[in-house]
């Protein structure tokens, strides 16, 4: 029916003119600002100064990216970046599947205590200064431990792997204890291998959201540049970028190291270098990114 | 009561592994989210660095009265509650309009790469987005000042995150180009629960693909956009504090200053602790409410369909 009378009224090929058109404009609008700062971190520093760089570099040239690329901050920050993205994601995802488990599991006696202490920090936080001196006072600032421990446990993550292993069955681990299994052997070898979709899932976001953070770096670790991360360097360079519109010796420095780059170009460049690890990934796992997300949200 | 007292405990013994399983983090969560509340005492004192919590004075409300005394805390709150309203408003017109859109597609990869592009800038950072706006909307060679001159619709280009009065109109926007694809996610999978008979019957009643949307697809989604909106009042305190930082410049603070932006400037940036906790409390009690409120709400209109 629907493919012999596809377009039976002028309705319908209207509605489809406006939904092509928008999905079109969509998409565009979408990847256009991506791509026009690949071309600027592409072109000539002091060509681009000119304008009109749209789609294409005017005047192709890597002198951009090897200029951040001679910079052995800029491999530095990848490695905290990285090292953050990989601690981070398997100790949180870990404890929040140990969390998630023992939560499920409808005699144990803390059950309900342990989900509203956890469920209820989704909802408020002591708020900046409090938190601050908070890690001051446990000798994080100043330490990478502040990019892990802090949000190791997350409400969010718990409550998707929980519901996860709600839709389990249950007969798996009821004959298991009967066979005498421990609940770390029930959790490490039965329940975690058929948790892999969740955890796979969650761990990409928790990786996400540490390869992108920024404020704590800022926060607690401004004055200590061996733990800088890409993102804080580029925010850095966002910064003073801002406060170079009105401050000209920021560009005239720039040229002093022997090769051409104005503010514009690095900015162009460090925002590709600290986009490219999502942009590469991200084909091959978006599928795995929003399946936690319509089992967290959806279950009622 | 000794027999219960003694199934207690060995409950509690009987189920030593979970407990281990448990307690760590439990403690973890007391002390990295729990803890920092006390910390909101300092907002009762003049805290002072060098002289440590204990020996800090003692100042009563004196922080809640400067604060509500002061001008730019209400401008900071206007702008919060502005900015969250048109965000929340622009956010589900938005995603609510590309979900129902997208349903209507019946290319599957069309569909599919159309979805695939929409989530990609919800996975970049706020830093790497700013960035970008940045360089779309830059005066001297943003797209977007270069096509309002070329079709005569400006004489000069305006250099947009400088000027004020265009910032509350930024912000959400900037939220619909990062946030749209992905907010739309959670309304397809509630049209995928719509019973595909329903369709047919209408159309063999002669509806047409309008009327379809408007009788069909529209009830169909309701019950989410309900529960999404409750929660979202929820939220209403926090416009969004890595963007607006980012995005603010010193000549817009009048209309981008937000509580959390205000917060920090004042808290870290002026050393005026005792201060900016007063109104980081200010702002989580609020909010406190607004999301307690809400969830009644919630649990009122719809059967189980709390959030907590």
């Amino acid at each position: 029916m629907q493919t012999s009378a596809k377009y039976r009224t002028t309705e319908d090929l209207v509605i489809d003119i406006v939904v092509y058109t928008v999905m079109i404009i969509v998409m565009i609008a979408t990847l256009y600002p991506f791509w026009n700062i690949l071309a600027i971190s592409l072109n000539d520093a002091l060509d681009t100064i000119r304008g009109g760089i749209y789609l294409w570099p005017r005047k192709f040239t890597l002198n951009n990216y090897r200029v951040i690329l001679s910079n052995p901050d800029i491999y530095h920050a990848t490695l905290i970046s990285v090292l953050r993205a990989v601690i981070g994601s398997i100790t949180n995802v870990l404890s929040c599947l140990m969390v998630a488990y023992a939560i499920s599991r409808k005699d144990y006696i803390f059950r309900k205590f342990i989900s509203r202490v956890i469920v209820f920090t989704m909802y408020f936080s002591g708020g900046l200064i409090p938190t601050y001196l908070l890690m001051k006072n446990l000798h994080l600032v100043g330490t990478f431990w502040v990019y892990i421990l802090p949000g190791m446990v997350s409400a969010f993550n718990i409550i998707v792997i929980r519901s996860y292993i709600d839709g389990l069955p249950q007969s798996l681990i009821e004959s298991a204890k009967i066979d005498g299994a421990s609940e770390y052997r029930i959790l490490f070898q039965i329940i975690m291998p058929l948790c892999l979709p969740v955890l796979a899932t969650v761990t990409l976001w928790v990786a996400v959201g540490q390869w992108n953070a920024w404020f704590d770096t800022f926060l607690y670790n401004s004055g200590k540049p061996e733990l800088s991360t890409l993102q804080f360097e580029l925010q850095k360079i966002l910064q003073s970028v801002q406060s170079a519109s009105t401050n000209p010796d920021f560009s005239a420095s720039l040229t002093s190291s022997g090769r051409t780059v104005t503010p514009t170009a690095i900015r162009a460049t460090m925002t590709i270098v600290a986009t490219l690890p999502i942009l590469f990934v991200y084909p091959f796992l978006q599928r795995y990114f929003i399946h936690g997300l319509t089992i967290g949200s959806i279950k009622e | 009561m000794q027999s219960s007292k003694k199934g207690i405990f060995s409950t509690i013994y009987n189920q030593r592994q979970l407990i281990v399983l448990t307690f760590p983090f439990l403690i973890m969560v007391l002390i990295f989210n729990y803890f920092p509340l006390w910390g909101w005492l300092l907002a009762f004192k003049d805290y002072k660095p060098y002289l440590g919590f204990q020996n800090s004075e003692w100042v009563g409300f004196k922080n809640f009265a400067d604060l509500f005394s002061d001008v730019y805390f209400f401008q900071a709150l206007r702008n919060t509650l502005v900015i969250s309203c048109l965000k929340l408003i622009f956010n589900f017109l938005s995603s609510i309009t590309f979900a129902i859109l997208l349903n209507e597609i019946k290319n599957m990869l069309f569909k599919r790469t159309v979805q695939t592009i929409s989530y990609l800038p919800h996975f970049v950072s706020w830093v790497v987005a700013a960035n970008i706006v940045y360089t779309v909307l830059s005066p001297d060679y943003g797209i977007i000042n270069d096509l309002l001159v070329k079709f005569h619709i400006i004489k000069e280009p305006i250099n947009f995150l400088g000027e004020p009065q265009y910032f509350w109109f930024i912000a959400p926007a900037t939220e619909v180009w990062k946030e749209m694809g992905w907010n739309a996610i959670i309304y397809l999978a509630a049209m995928t629960n719509i019973d595909p008979q329903l369709y047919e019957a209408a159309s063999i009643d002669g509806a047409g693909r309008l009327k379809r949307i408007w009788y069909i697809t529209l009830p169909g989604i309701l019950p989410t956009v309900k529960i999404l909106l409750i929660m979202n009042v929820g939220w209403i305190l926090n416009a969004g504090f890595e963007q607006m930082y980012l995005l603010q410049r010193p000549s817009t603070l009048d209309y981008s200053d937000i509580l959390e932006t205000y917060i920090l400037r004042y808290g870290i940036g002026s050393g005026r602790w005792s201060y900016a906790t007063a109104a980081g409390i200010f702002n989580s009690v609020v909010s406190l409410i607004l999301v307690t409120t809400a969830n009644k709400v919630a649990s009122k209109i719809g059967e189980g369909e709390r959030v907590f």
